[in-house]
């Protein structure tokens, strides 16, 4: 079953055409890689999902249900109650709440759970899975490093317990080691806590080696889409993307 | 030994002064903090907090002289007051500020002062032109100590603006709500991904501010007297504070009242300037600070994300 569908969407900016009519699903249970070059319009589609940006055309569901429409937003789900809805998203550059701490950060990410008991749970089952975290609990987020800010981001993610979790770009600007790590946590993700993600990502190698099925967008299309095994085989994909 | 005992009483008189700076400028920082804009017409929700306080103190007090009810109506009337700035403060944000919230940075701006002149003028209608003495709600005979003399009414302005900015601080620390504001004001659009709906968090900030703001109003008129205009100087020099203290900051919002207050008042005798030019004092702060640390003292050097 389709979790996320995304039904030839299109977005501009200005007299620019970020998005041309793109389509791609998201079936539950999945790792779906997005990969393209910067500016082919990645953020932009993660931002279409959540509402940041208006479309030009076509629609995008959830879990058969319209989130976000082109006729005017008039159907649209506003930002702020898709997270109730299952959807999580890691922003890129990790936007996490630089002031504020570690804990405090978790308690944004579950803000719209009422339950205290399964709050302070889900923090536990947090500073369990990134053990840094809850060493750092009490500390300013400012005061973290790269990677481990990159991993604050993902377990505010997480605190809501989504269905779909949408990750733009992990690894960015991380030590190869460190995005091993990230990629490596997001596959338990995925396995142990059944988290469907769907993943943006310039780091083209890593991210179709940790995916099932991978589309490739160039200037605002989807010019390539196939399993990720495939994708890695792909001439033109050892061509563009991975530097072969 | 004499200079000494005066210069103290400047600076108590200061810190009084300088409570009420504090409590307007919350507002003025709060509200930047999260939409980065000046609300101009801060100041004049002062003077309507201190009108609807005089206004329901009056009324509720009646013909009574009991000392007790005295005080009791006083906090009552501070507390309508306080909910009706509220209420005002989230009206007027609705009305004038958020259809222009995706507009040209000056177009709310312009509308803020548009407000500012509504209110203003409005009261002088309805309330005329002549200024009102705010009756003290108990006897306000100095207490001396050791030559220091306080008066009841500074002992009343602190206690209750240092009990505000405990609530603020609690609340902005502790609380769901209040953690959700400083997550919007630090990055709104990642704060609406946790489900942070960012319009009830400016309706709020809006409605705390003002509610603050009518206290400082309310604390104001004991020296100041109540009249239209009151919110244009006090509103401008509560801005200067929050300035001082680092606009969107508000420890420094708390930091920067208290020193303008003891500036004010020390700075005015000890540099020998007339009184009547006391008021130079608070934008030589604003200049000097300005020219100095432009973040202002808590104010962080923001850079903007390539």
């Amino acid at each position: 079953m389709s979790l996320l569908k995304i039904d030839s969407i299109s977005v501009r900016y200005g007299a620019i055409e970020a998005l041309h009519e793109v389509s791609m699903t998201v079936d539950e249970g999945e790792i779906v890689a997005l990969i393209g070059a910067n500016g082919a319009g990645k953020s932009t589609l993660l931002k279409a999902i959540v509402n940041q940006v208006p479309l030009t055309t076509g629609s995008i569901s959830f879990r058969d249900e319209v989130i976000t429409t082109s006729a005017r937003h008039k159907k649209s789900v506003p930002t702020h109650l898709l997270a109730k809805r299952g959807i999580a998203l890691v922003p890129e550059g990790r936007h996490v709440f630089a002031d504020m701490t570690v804990e405090e950060n978790l308690d944004m990410g579950a803000f719209f759970i009422k339950d205290q008991d399964l709050i302070a749970r889900k923090k536990e089952e947090m500073y369990d899975f990134f053990p840094i975290l809850g060493a750092r609990r009490k500390q300013k987020t400012r005061s973290l490093s790269g990677g481990e800010q990159q991993m604050m981001a993902i377990a505010r993610a997480l605190m809501s317990s989504p269905k779909l979790i949408l990750l733009d770009e992990p690894g960015l600007g991380l030590a190869p080691l460190v995005v091993q790590d990230i990629f490596h946590k997001i596959r338990i993700i995925n396995e142990q806590d059944k988290v469907t993600v769907f993943l943006v990502e310039q780091n083209a190698r890593m991210a179709l080696k940790n995916s099932s099925k991978g589309y490739c967008l160039e200037n605002g299309r989807i010019v390539l889409s196939d399993t990720s095994s495939a994708l890695l085989e792909n001439d033109k994909v050892r061509q563009a993307y991975l530097g072969e | 030994m004499d200079t000494l005992i005066q210069y103290l009483q400047y600076f108590v008189n200061g810190i009084t002064l300088g409570s009420i700076y504090a409590l307007i400028a919350l507002g003025y920082t709060m509200v930047y903090g999260i939409l980065k804009f000046i609300n101009f017409a801060h100041g004049d929700i002062l003077m309507v907090g201190a009108y609807i306080g005089l206004l329901t103190y009056t009324a509720l007090l009646g013909s009574s002289t009991s000392a007790v009810w005295m005080l009791a109506a006083f906090f009552i009337a501070m507390i309508i007051s306080m909910a009706f700035c509220a209420l005002l403060g989230m009206f007027i944000e609705r009305v004038a500020y958020k259809p222009l919230r995706n507009a040209n940075r000056l177009a709310p701006l312009l509308s803020a002062i548009g407000v500012s002149f509504i209110l203003s003028n409005g009261a002088a209608w309805i309330f005329g032109a002549q200024s009102r003495r705010f009756p003290y709600p108990f006897d306000d005979t100095p207490i001396v100590i050791a030559g220091l003399s306080i008066t009841p009414h500074q002992i009343l302005t602190m206690a209750v603006s240092v009990i505000m900015m405990i609530v603020l601080t609690l609340f902005v620390n502790k609380t769901k709500m209040g953690k959700a504001m400083r997550a919007t004001s630090l990055d709104q659009s990642t704060s609406e991904l946790m489900g942070i709906d960012a319009n009830k968090i400016i309706s709020m900030t809006f409605a705390i501010g003002s509610a603050l703001a009518a206290v400082g109003g309310i604390l104001a008129s004991f020296d100041f007297r109540v009249y239209a205009s009151m919110g244009t100087m006090t509103g401008l020099k509560a801005f200067v504070a929050a300035v001082i203290g680092g606009i969107g900051n508000i420890q420094g919002a708390m930091i920067g009242g208290i020193l303008l207050g003891v500036l004010e008042s020390i700075g005015a005798p000890l540099l020998g300037i007339p009184s009547a030019l006391r008021d130079t004092i608070a934008f030589a702060a604003l200049i000097i600070i300005l020219l100095v640390r432009p973040e202002g003292i808590l104010g962080k050097n923001e850079r903007e994300k390539v």
